[in-house]
This record gives C-alpha cells, structure tokens and sequence, in this order.
C-alpha cells in the first residue's frame, strides 16, 4: 500500500541504516522531489469532498467547543443574558413542548420543551469524542498486536492471528452488550462511585470508549501485520539488525515509523464506524444514560415520539441529518487520505 | 479435509465461547432478583437463589448449566440433574428453548430478506456503475452507494416511516405479520448493506478490468457485454462472497435496533433485555447460539470461495 519512508527523516535514523555517504547523496535529490507526507498532502488539497468534509468536521468542533463556553458567558453578562442562555441550555425544561423549527429554536424543541439545536450541540461532544477516543484505542490494540504478531512471525504470528480470526467470526456486538451491562453494574454497586455521581458518570463514558476501542482493533491488526511481515526483510531492517540493534528499537525506530501512513488511513475509517457503533448502542439505551445525550440517543428519543396523528419530523430529521452529514465527512476525508497516500496512483 | 478441520474444533470454540460469556455475566454483581418490581425479603431471595442453585460454586454451575451434575436424591440414588441451561431466570413461563423457536425465526427471516435485497440491489448497482465507468451511471450509483454507507439503519427507518406509513398511510408503522409488515424494516435493515455490496463490486470490476486476460479477451473479439458477465464479473464479485461473512454477521446483529424501531418479536428485545437483567441462562444461550451461526456461515462462505476461485487452497 505505502511507499515505505525510509527517507523522511534522514537526520533520526538515516545515520545508522545508510551511512553518511548514502545520507550525503540523498539530501539533494530529497529538495527535488518531495516527500511521501508533502505529496499526500498535495494530494489531499486539491481532493475537493475531502478538504469540504475535513473543513464541515472542523466546524463541528468549533461548534461543540463553543457554544458551552458562549452559553457560559452570557450566563455570566447579567440577568436578562443569563435568561436567554437559560432558554438554550440543552437540560432545561420549558413549556414550549413540540415546538417546530422557528428563529428562536433552529431545530424545535423536544417532549419535554428542550432546545433541539443545543441538544444537538451537546450529542455532539460524546458523539465526535468517542468517535476519536475510540479509534485511539483500537489504533494503540492493533497496532501493537499486529506488530508483535508481523514481527515475531512462526508460531507466535499463527497463534496471535489465529485468535483475530476467531474474534472476527464473532458477534462482536453481543460481547461489547454482555461487556457493557457487566461492568455498568459493577462501577454501579462500587463505593468508590456512589460517593460522587459526576465521577461515576465520566467513568461510565470512558467505559463506553474503552470498550468500543476493545472491539475495534481487528482489522488494524491485520493490516499492520501484513505490513510488518513485508518489512521486516527489507535490507534497511537488515542492516540495522546486523548493527546489533535489539527487537524493540527496530520495531520502534524502524517499522512502526514505516506503517504509519498505513494506520492513519484506516484510523479515519475506523473512527465513522466507532461513531455509529456508538449511536447504535445509546439507540438502544445500553450507551448513553439520559439526559447526557448522544446522536444515536437523541434519534431514539424521536422515535419514541413517533405517532399516528402529529408528526414530529423535526426530532428525527435534525439529529438524523446531522449523524448522517457526519459520516459522510468522515468519510469523504478517509477516502481522501487513502487516495492521498496511494503510492499506486503517482500524480 | 481444512473443512473437516475447522467443523471438528466448532463444538470446543462453543465451548469457550459459552464459558466465557458464562463468566461475563456472571461477573455482574448482583443478580436477576434484585430487579423485582417489590424487591423480595431477603429470606425470600435466598431461597429464589437455592431454587435456581445460584448459591452453587461458579464451577458446579457451569457444568449444571451444561447437564454434567450428578446428585444424590433423598432414597440415596444418584440421578442426573437436569440442565439449567433452558430456564430462564426471568420470563418464568417460557424456557429459554420456547423463547428461541419462538423469535430466531422472525430475525432470521428478517436478516434472509434484508440480505437478498443487500445483493439484489447492490450488485446490479455496482455492475452498473463499473460497466458505465466514469458516466452518469457511474456516478449516479457510486453516489448512491457512498450515500447510502453513511445512513444508519436506525436513521433511515423512522424517515420511512413517517413518510410511508404515518404520512401516505400505505404500510403499516410496526408490528409484524403479513408480507407488508416485511417491507419497511427490510429497506431499513438492507440499504445500507446495498451500498456496501454495490462500493466492493464496482471497485472488483475496475481492478479486474485492468487484468491482462481481460485484454486478451477484448483482442479475441468477445462482445463487451459477455465479457464484463462472464469473465471480470467472476472474479470481481469474490470480494463480495468474502465480506458476505460478516455482512450476515451484522445483519443478525444490525436488526436489534430495527427489530426495536418496528417492534417485532425477534430476538434482539430478548438479547437486550435479558443482559440488562442479568437473565444469565437466556443470555448465555442467545451468545452461543449467534456465535455458533456465525462460524458456521462463515464456514459456508470460505468453502463457497474455494468452489468459486480455484486458486484459492487452504490445504
């Protein structure tokens, strides 16, 4: 898939693979043509979807980092502010039930007159940070896994994916439930907990990230370790084996740097897929607990609300549009990476 | 002989499988009593919990979950205790078998449908856009399958039904039935697989256009159509016949939420239900028995890849 860079950053380990005079002779042409990373970047700008995607995602985050701190200032300004932040804080319950979008509430309001939009807003924040949390988990799963397994190949490389192909043919989903429910339970009864609520609900959120993380490392593994089985027989890994290097600092220093490209290109796909493993879940009423609010919490809601005589379209469509709007720019931007770093198609 | 392999080591995966989601449940403090509506007396729930032998060691559990306990009764005769595995501990009137003949097939059906359609549309759809690659048929369809990869079935399905059934009134908003009740949670569940199965098979095409053989092919004068049918098609869609094992896994899966939205008596309420409930017997047994599924299917779609692709060995 990538090119490996061995090139990239001469004066870290081209000293100790190449010698000075190979890092001598490689210096000039390295100002003609530019890096793997310079020209994914290239690539990556003028990939139109991609940049519009990465900017709407961006937005996003704006947003979400924002619009607690406006609603706190305001609150801050004097009474007649604090009263407007008051209306738009996504806990508080009005007697505007059912509202539809109009100026003062974009999206409505919901059974219990909360603004929509700020709901939104604060779904956000779990919906994106587990999305991200997540994919950082199954990154720091797969890639060691895969690694170690690539690396060490034989028997230890036959066990290890082994047991990845048993865990593929799994419900993964089931066990993340069965996962979920056991340790909610358990940090539940703990005193630990019941001393302080606001602890034990961060504590459930990042149980919620952990275990998302925990089941989806299988394929990074997989594609780490058909990368790390292909380099670790290139000379350069030689050399540096044959300079005594030990296990750790060739895998450290030399193929892990080399997959990189590799693992950000599926991380960006991995984080859409966490993101709607998320949803699904607080869908259910096994992620999220109420009133924190999620994307897929937020779209349940609405369809509890769903009847035969009015229509309630706002409380699904809102939600509904924005996680949908959020995957597609996810992957528009995946997409775009991987194009970017496709040695195959040389532009 | 691989096959033979791999269908000899499914009975002790099971195993470990159902040991360990076995231990999983069971490593939840408290259990299924403490969720009464009026909780019980204490005196009450110990004898709840000696009925149900959930007072046992872990280990005498385990095996009496599998049938393997031998007691001595008052006459001082040995006789086999019966398995715990088919009592729930919370639907008291149903076993955990009734609750399984009762709704696997309703979620079966559900996941065989959305299934067919997944490849009824996703394959022509990706033909289509391969065989027109770079029109507006091409671009057309791989909008739509790139569209489609990113609403959720969850999303879909209340938009559908708002539309369809609240608005148009021209299916029914939940429940299941007859053939009308299917049609809604099959589009919900299947849409989004469509769009994955349409993605691969246009992207097998155009790889395996480039292909020397194709050329070889086209130079011997073979029409375009036979061409892209028999030759690239064949060995493009085996990507597809690869993902369709965890295509199906997701599907069985991926119908909790919309057996949920529509409320149909499957078996993803009871899943859900029991493991927040700590139902540890109905649990257990559902983990097993999706498990057990998969690896057989998956076991029919590598055994389908060696018919379809000879190159393809495992011995």
């Amino acid at each position: 898939m990538s090119e490996p860079v061995e090139n990239r950053t001469p004066n870290v380990h081209g000293s100790d693979e190449r010698g000075p005079v190979a890092a001598a002779t490689l210096t000039p042409t390295s100002d003609l043509r530019p890096g793997p990373s310079r020209r994914a970047w290239r690539r990556f700008r003028s990939n139109k979807p991609a940049l519009l995607g990465a900017g709407y995602l961006g937005a996003w985050v704006l947003l979400v980092i924002l619009w607690p701190l406006g609603l706190g200032v305001l609150g801050e300004l004097g009474p007649r502010s604090a009263a407007i932040a008051a209306v738009y804080a996504p806990d508080q319950l009005s007697d505007t039930q059912f509202s539809p979008p109009t100026a003062g509430h974009w999206f409505g309001t919901d059974a219990h007159g909360r603004d929509v939009f700020s709901r939104v807003v604060y779904g956000a924040q779990v919906s994106l940070l587990v999305g991200v949390v997540g994919a950082c988990v199954s990154l720091v799963i797969g890639v060691l896994w895969g690694a170690i397994a690539g690396y060490c190949g034989g028997r230890v490389d036959s066990l290890m994916m082994r047991i990845v192909d048993i865990l593929y043919s799994l419900p993964s989903l089931i066990f993340v439930i069965v996962l979920l429910t056991t340790l909610g339970e358990w940090l539940r009864q703990s005193h630990f907990v019941q001393q302080s609520p606001t602890l034990a609900k961060e504590l459930r959120l990042l149980l919620l990230f952990v275990g998302l993380g925990a089941v989806s490392w299988l394929t990074m593994a997989r594609i780490v370790r058909g990368q790390v089985l292909s380099l670790r027989t290139r000379p350069f890994v030689e050399a540096s084996r044959a300079l005594g290097a030990g296990p750790l600092r060739i895998l450290g220093r030399h193929i892990i740097p080399n997959v990189l490209g590799v693992v950000v290109v599926y991380l960006t796909l991995t984080v859409p897929a966490i993101v709607l493993y998320e949803s699904f879940l607080s869908f259910l009423g096994l992620g999220i607990q109420p009133p924190m609010a999620s994307w897929g919490s937020l779209l349940a809601e609405g369809v509890n609300q769903i009847n035969p005589i009015r229509i309630y379209w706002w409380l699904i469509g809102f939600p509904g549009g924005v996680l949908v709007s959020a995957l597609l720019a996810l992957n528009f931007v995946g997409d775009g990476l991987r194009d970017a770093w496709d040695v195959r198609s040389q532009t | 002989m691989h096959f033979l392999k791999r269908l000899a080591y499914t009975p002790l995966l099971l195993l470990v499988i159902s040991l360990l989601a076995f231990l999983m449940v069971h490593a939840a403090p408290g259990g299924p009593f403490d969720r009464e509506r009026s909780p019980a007396s204490p005196e009450i729930r110990r004898q709840m919990e000696a009925a149900y032998h959930l007072d046992e060691p872990l280990w005498k559990q385990w095996l009496r979950y599998l049938g393997l306990v031998w007691e001595k009764d008052q006459a001082g005769h040995w006789r086999h205790a019966p398995a715990s595995w088919d009592i729930s501990l919370r639907y008291r009137n149903h076993s955990v078998g009734d609750i399984i003949t009762q709704a696997f097939p309703v979620s079966l059906l559900l996941g065989a449908l959305a299934f067919g359609f997944a490849m009824g549309v996703g394959l022509p759809v990706g033909f289509w856009s391969a065989a027109r690659r770079g029109g507006w048929q091409d671009q057309l369809g791989s909008f739509f399958a790139l569209f489609v990869v990113c609403v959720p079935g969850f999303a879909i399905a209340p938009v559908l039904i708002l539309i369809f059934a609240v608005k148009w009134r021209l299916l029914p908003v939940a429940l299941w039935g007859s053939p009308l009740h299917a049609i809604l949670p099959t589009l919900a569940l299947g849409l989004y697989y469509a769009g994955k199965v349409a993605r691969l098979l246009r992207e097998g095409m155009l790889s395996t256009m480039t292909a020397e053989f194709i050329t070889a092919a086209r130079a011997k004068g073979l029409s375009e159509t036979s061409l892209l049918l028999k030759h690239a098609f064949r060995l493009a869609v085996l990507p597809v016949v690869s993902y369709s094992g965890p295509l199906i896994a997701e599907l069985l899966t991926g119908s909790f939420v919309i057996e949920n939205i529509f409320q149909i008596p499957g078996l993803g309420v009871y899943f859900v239900n029991s493991s927040l409930n700590l139902d540890y017997t109905v649990t257990v047994a559902l983990a097993v028995l999706y498990a057990a599924l998969l690896i057989f299917l998956n076991l029919a779609v590598d055994f389908t890849y060696t018919l379809l692709d000879p190159r393809v060995n495992y011995e």
